[in-house]
C-alpha cells in the first residue's frame, strides 16, 4: 500500500475545516487586568482572577469585546446581540480554574465566509465560517524543562482569544495553507491581532476526513492538533491524508479522534487522553451576564472597519489599470505597505513610479536593514519628493538612487541630500564647460576622432563627462555643449 | 467600663466616639466572651481563627484622635467573618481540609468595606465545609454548637456567624447564602439574618459555591445591626460582574417607617398542614401584631414552592462541580502526591473535601453531563424561572411583603439528621428566595422549648428597605417577648 499523496489524489479527496485561534491585540487580559505581553518571566502576568484564587471573579475586558465584534465584520460574519460566556469544564495544570470560559451555544459571530482565491474557470473559492466566538487562552505547560516535574507559566492564561470555525469547505492542504493566509491578512489589516504563529497568537487546528472523489457524504474526522506554523499545518494534512486513504483504501474504518503533529518526525500520532470523548459539562457561567450588543454599536465598528484587503485590491485594479495583477497582491500584502503606497502614489501623481520603486528598491531596503513599512525611515511624502525631483529632471535615475540609499540611513530628505552630495543635476554651463574641458585634456585620442566627424563617440564623451561630474551633469546639456564643439 | 451587651453597634460606636469607652476594650471584651462562652474547638466549636493582636492594632487605629476615623459608623465594633469570605489576615479555609491555613492575598469586597467603616474582624466563624449543609455539623473542622441548646445545632451553615452573635461575641458578622444559610441558623440562634437581593452585595471574595445563589449576607444581635450592616456592604463593585448598580437607601431610616397601608402575603406553602403547630402560632401571633401596627394581612399562592427543594438540589450542585474544579492541588492549598497527575488529583481531592461536599460534586457532574443537561439542568432552570415568577406574580398585585416561618422546625439535636435528604429539607422555605433572588430576612418571634423561632419577610428585588420596616416594627411591638 502505497502512502504517495500525489497518487491517492487521483481516487480521493481531502475535506479539511479548520479551528483558528487568534490572540485579540488587548492591552490586558480579557478577564482580568493583567498585561498580555508575550515573553516576560513566568507566571509574573498573573492576579487572583488568572490564578483562579478562591473568591476572584471574572471582569470581561470591553476592549476584547469590540476587537472580537471586529474580527467578526471583517470575516462577513452576523453579529449576536445576545451572546453567552459558558464554561468548558475539563481538569489540566494551566487550566487554573478547572474550567475555560468560552462561548458554547450562543457565540458572538456567525455565518461569514472568505473568499481565497480563484479556481482555474475563474469562479470564487469561498470557504464559509461558521461561527467566531471569544473566549480565554489557557496558561502553557512545560514539560521539558525541569527533571522529573512539569512546570506551569500562567502569563497566558487569560488572553483573550477569537475562536474562528469553518465548516468542511476546504479541499487539500494548499486551500487550507490559503485560507490561513487570507484570514492572516484580514486580521491584520483590520488591527486585531498580531496573527504570529512562532508567539501563538494564532493556533490552528484541524479536523480532516477523506472521501471517495465524486462522493458528497463526509467521512468519519479525526482532528488534528499542535501545528505550529503553516507549512506544518500542510504537512500534517498531507500525512494524515495519506494515513486515512491508506486505511480506507484497506477497507478500515476511521476512528474519530485526537491527533497530534510531531514535526520532527513529520507524522500524527493519537492524543495519549481520549480527547475525543471528553464530556466538557458546558453551562453558562454564572458570573458572567450575558453580553448584551447593542444594534448602534454594532454599526458604529461596522463603519469604522477598515478597507478590507480583498476590497483595497479591487480599487487598485480599479483606480490604476497600469499596475500588473502581481503589483496589486504585493502592494495590497499588508495594510500598512498600501497605506505607504497610497501615500507616494498621491503625493507623486505617478501610481505607477510609485510602485516600482516600492516594489524595487523600498521592498530591497526594508530587507536589508531589517525595517517595517511602519517605520520605515523613509516617509511616504519624501519618497514622493525624490520622485518628483526625478519627473522634473533635477536629478537623474541613478542619482535619485544614490539619494534614496541616503534617505534610507539618515532620514533626511531628499533635496537636502541632492544639495550635500552635489547630486543636482548640473546644467550651469560654466562648470559643464570646466568638466568638458578636463575630459578633453584626459582623452585626447578620442576628442581628436570625434572633432574629425567620429559622431558615435559623443556618448562615449558624455559618460566621460558624466563620470567627471559624478553624476551630477544634465547628459541633454551635455550633448549640446558636445555637439557645438563640433560645428565650430 | 467593657461590653455592654445591650447596645446595638451603632451606640457602641457612639460611645465610643464619645469617649465613654474604647475600641480596645470592646475588642478585649469581644476576646473575653469567646474564652467565657468556650468559642473554640474544645467548646462550642464556632470559630476556627483568632488573631487577637491584629485586632488590638486594628482598635488602635479606632481609637485615634481624628475626629474623622472615630465617627466612621463602625468604628470599633467588633465583627466577626465566615470562613468562606476572604480575609487578609487570617485564613480562609471554608471549614474544609482542601483550603486548611490558605491566607487570601486579598480581602472580600464585603470585608473592606466594613474595615473602611472601622468594624475590626475579630474572628473567622466555623461552617458547613464549602457552604454545603445546614448544620455547621459538615465542618472538617468538627460541629459547631448552639450556644442557647449546646446539645443541638446552629443552623448553618453559617452556623459560627450566627452563633458567634447569639454568643455575644461579635455584634455585626458575615454569613453567605445559597440556599438560607443565613436565614435558617439566624432562625436557630435567636438572632436576626438578612439575605439582600442578589447583586445587592458584591461576591468578590465570597468563595464561590453557587455562583448564581450565592449571596453574602448579615447576622446581627438585633434589626438594627443587620441593617447597619447591610448598608455598609452594599453596593456596585467593578469586581463582581453580577452586582447591581441600584442605589443603595439607608436601611436604618427604615426604623422610622410604619406599616400602614403596607400589604403582607401569608403564602398558604410555607403553612403546610404538616407544620409544627407551635411554630404556626407563633407565626400567626406576629402576623396579629403586624395587623395591629397596620398592615394589611393576605392569603397569597406561589405554587411552585414545592419545586424548590428539587430544583436547588440539581443547580447548586452543577455549580459547585465547576466552582470547585480549582481546589486541584496544583497552585495551593493540600497537595498529595500521586503516581502521575491524575493520581494527584484523586488523592488531592478525595482526600481534601469532606462527604458532603463529595457528594455534591458527584451529583452536579452527573446533572452536567452529555445527555442528562436537558433533563436536569435545562430543566431546573426553567422550573427555576417559574419560581421567580411566583414572586413576580404576588409582588405586582399589590403584596408589599411575605411573611413566613424561616425553619419548619427550631435547632435540631446534634447528629439527627443523618439522611442527607432530611437535612435538605430544613432550607425548604428559604432557598426560594435565592432562586428567585429576592430579599429574604430572619427575625426571632418568640421560642419554644427555649429554642428560638424565626420568622422571615421576603421583598421584592431592591426593597429591603421594605423588610427592613416590618422587621424594626415587629422587633419594637414584640418587645422581650421574642426570648419567651
Amino acid at each position: 500500500m502505497s502512502g504517495d499523496p500525489t497518487k491517492w489524489d487521483e481516487r480521493y479527496e481531502m475535506v479539511v475545516g479548520l479551528e483558528v485561534h487568534v490572540h485579540l491585540k488587548t492591552a490586558t487580559k480579557i478577564f482580568c487586568r493583567c498585561s498580555t505581553n508575550f515573553g516576560a518571566p513566568p507566571n509574573a502576568n498573573t492576579c487572583p482572577v488568572c490564578l483562579a484564587l478562591p473568591g476572584a471573579l471574572p471582569v470581561l475586558n470591553d476592549r476584547a469585546v469590540e476587537l472580537a465584534i471586529r474580527t467578526g465584520l471583517a470575516l462577513g460574519c452576523s453579529i449576536e446581540m445576545t451572546s453567552v460566556f459558558a464554561r468548558k469544564n475539563y481538569f489540566y495544570p494551566d487550566l487554573p480554574k478547572g474550567y475555560q470560559i468560552s462561548q458554547f451555544d450562543q457565540p458572538l459571530a456567525r455565518n461569514g465566509s472568505v473568499e481565497i482565491g480563484k479556481r482555474a474557470d475563474g469562479s470564487a473559492i469561498v470557504i464559509r465560517i461558521t461561527r467566531a466566538h471569544m473566549e480565554e487562552d489557557a496558561g502553557k505547560s512545560i514539560h521539558d524543562r525541569f527533571a522529573g516535574a512539569s512546570a506551569v507559566d500562567l502569563n497566558r492564561a487569560g488572553v483573550p482569544l477569537v475562536e474562528i470555525v469553518s465548516e468542511p469547505d476546504i479541499r487539500g492542504s494548499a486551500q487550507a495553507e490559503a485560507y490561513v493566509r487570507v484570514l492572516k491578512q484580514i486580521l491584520e489589516y483590520v488591527g486585531v491581532s498580531d496573527v504570529n504563529m512562532e508567539e501563538g497568537s494564532l493556533r490552528v487546528d484541524a479536523n480532516i476526513s477523506v472521501r471517495k472523489r465524486g462522493e458528497s457524504a463526509l467521512g468519519t474526522r479525526t482532528e488534528i492538533k499542535n501545528m505550529n506554523s503553516i507549512s506544518g499545518l500542510v504537512k500534517a494534512l498531507d500525512v494524515e491524508f495519506a494515513r486515512q486513504c491508506s486505511i480506507v483504501a484497506a477497507g478500515g474504518t476511521i476512528d474519530q479522534q485526537t491527533m497530534l503533529y510531531d514535526a520532527n518526525a513529520n507524522e500524527v500520532r493519537p492524543a495519549r487522553s481520549k480527547e475525543g470523548s471528553h464530556d466538557y459539562r458546558y453551562f453558562p457561567d454564572p458570573d458572567l451576564p450575558p453580553l448584551i450588543v447593542p444594534l448602534e454599536r454594532i454599526d458604529r465598528i461596522r463603519r469604522d472597519l477598515p478597507e478590507l484587503p480583498q476590497a483595497r485590491r479591487d480599487r487598485y485594479k480599479r483606480d490604476h489599470q497600469n499596475l500588473t495583477e502581481y503589483d496589486v497582491d504585493v502592494l495590497t500584502a499588508n495594510a500598512a505597505m498600501g497605506d505607504y503606497f497610497e501615500q507616494v502614489a498621491r503625493q507623486s501623481n505617478d501610481a505607477k513610479t510609485a510602485a516600482n520603486w516600492l516594489l524595487g528598491e523600498v521592498f530591497a531596503s526594508l530587507k536589508s536593514t531589517g525595517q517595517s513599512i511602519e517605520h520605515f525611515t523613509v516617509r511616504p511624502a519624501d519618497l514622493a519628493a525624490l520622485l518628483g525631483m526625478v519627473r522634473d529632471g533635477i536629478v537623474s535615475h541613478s542619482a535619485a538612487k544614490q539619494i534614496f540609499g541616503k534617505m534610507v540611513t539618515t532620514g533626511d530628505r531628499p533635496n537636502a541630500i541632492a544639495e550635500r552630495e552635489w547630486l543636482l543635476k548640473v546644467s550651469d554651463d560654466l562648470a559643464l564647460v570646466k568638466w568638458i574641458d578636463e575630459v578633453f585634456a584626459a582623452h585626447p585620442a578620442e576628442v581628436e576622432r570625434f572633432l574629425g566627424g567620429e559622431k558615435r563617440l559623443q556618448g562615449v564623451l558624455v559618460g566621460y563627462v558624466m563620470k567627471q561630474s559624478k553624476g551630477s551633469a544634465d547628459p541633454k546639456r551635455v550633448n549640446q555643449l558636445l555637439a557645438e564643439r563640433v560645428g565650430t | 467600663m467593657t461590653d455592654r451587651p445591650e447596645l446595638a453597634a451603632s451606640s457602641l460606636q457612639k460611645a465610643i466616639e464619645a469617649g465613654e469607652t474604647t475600641a480596645r476594650d470592646a475588642v478585649d471584651a469581644s476576646f473575653d466572651r469567646m474564652r467565657d462562652v468556650g468559642a473554640g474547638a474544645k467548646g462550642l466549636n464556632i470559630l476556627l481563627h483568632q488573631d487577637r493582636h491584629d485586632a488590638l492594632t486594628r482598635a488602635a487605629e479606632c481609637d485615634s484622635d481624628n475626629p474623622t476615623t472615630r465617627a466612621r459608623p463602625l468604628n470599633g465594633v467588633p465583627v466577626v467573618v465566615k470562613d468562606n469570605i476572604a480575609t487578609s489576615v487570617m485564613p480562609t479555609s471554608c471549614g474544609s481540609r482542601i483550603l486548611e491555613g490558605y491566607v487570601s492575598p486579598f480581602a472580600a469586597t464585603a470585608v473592606g468595606k466594613l474595615t473602611q467603616a472601622g468594624a475590626i474582624v475579630v474572628a473567622k466563624s466555623n461552617m458547613d465545609e464549602f457552604a454545603m449543609g445546614s448544620s455547621t455539623e459538615h465542618s472538617a473542622f468538627g460541629p459547631a454548637k448552639n450556644p442557647l441548646a449546646p446539645d443541638r445545632v446552629p443552623g448553618g451553615s453559617s452556623g459560627g456567624s450566627a452563633a458567634a452573635v447569639a454568643a455575644g461575641i461579635a455584634r455585626i458578622a458575615l454569613g453567605s447564602e445559597t440556599g438560607g444559610s443565613v436565614r435558617q441558623p439566624a432562625a436557630f440562634c435567636g438572632v436576626v439574618g438578612v439575605k439582600p437581593t442578589y447583586g445587592r452585595v458584591s461576591r468578590f471574595g465570597l468563595v464561590a459555591f453557587a455562583s448564581s445563589l450565592d449571596h453574602i449576607g448579615v447576622i446581627g444581635r438585633n434589626v438594627d445591626d443587620a441593617a447597619l450592616g447591610l448598608e455598609t456592604i452594599s453596593g456596585l463593585d467593578p469586581l463582581d460582574s453580577t452586582s447591581a448598580a441600584e442605589p443603595v437607601p439607608s436601611f436604618r431610616d427604615a426604623s422610622h417607617g410604619g406599616l400602614t397601608g403596607v400589604v403582607i402575603g401569608r403564602p398558604k406553602e410555607y403553612f403546610p398542614d404538616d407544620l409544627d403547630p407551635r411554630i404556626r402560632e407563633r407565626c400567626d401571633a406576629a402576623l396579629d401584631r403586624l395587623e395591629s401596627l397596620g398592615a394589611e394581612v393576605r392569603d397569597v399562592s406561589l405554587p411552585h414552592t414545592k419545586l424548590a427543594i428539587e430544583v436547588y438540589y440539581i443547580i447548586a450542585p452543577a455549580e459547585a462541580s465547576s466552582n470547585l474544579a480549582r481546589f486541584d492541588g496544583v497552585r495551593y492549598g493540600l497537595r498529595i502526591e500521586g503516581d502521575g497527575l491524575g493520581a494527584m488529583y484523586e488523592a488531592t481531592r478525595s482526600s481534601g473535601f469532606g462527604p458532603e461536599v463529595t457528594r455534591r460534586i458527584l451529583l452536579g457532574t452527573y446533572v452536567l453531563s452529555a445527555g442528562y443537561y436537558d433533563a436536569y439542568y435545562r430543566k431546573a432552570q426553567q422550573v427555576r424561572a417559574l419560581i421567580a415568577r411566583d414572586f413576580a406574580k404576588v409582588f405586582s398585585s399589590g403584596v408589599h411583603l411575605l411573611f413566613t416561618p424561616t425553619t419548619p422546625t427550631t435547632a435540631f439535636p446534634l447528629g439527627s439528621k443523618a439522611d442527607p435528604y432530611e437535612m435538605y429539607l430544613s432550607d425548604i422555605f428559604t432557598c426560594t428566595a435565592n432562586l428567585a433572588g429576592v430579599p429574604a430576612m430572619s427575625v426571632p418571634i418568640g421560642r419554644i422549648d427555649g429554642l428560638p423561632v424565626g420568622a422571615q419577610f421576603i421583598a421584592t428585588h431592591f426593597d429591603e428597605r421594605q423588610m427592613f420596616v416590618a422587621a424594626y416594627a415587629l422587633e419594637r411591638a414584640l418587645g422581650a417577648s421574642v426570648t419567651q
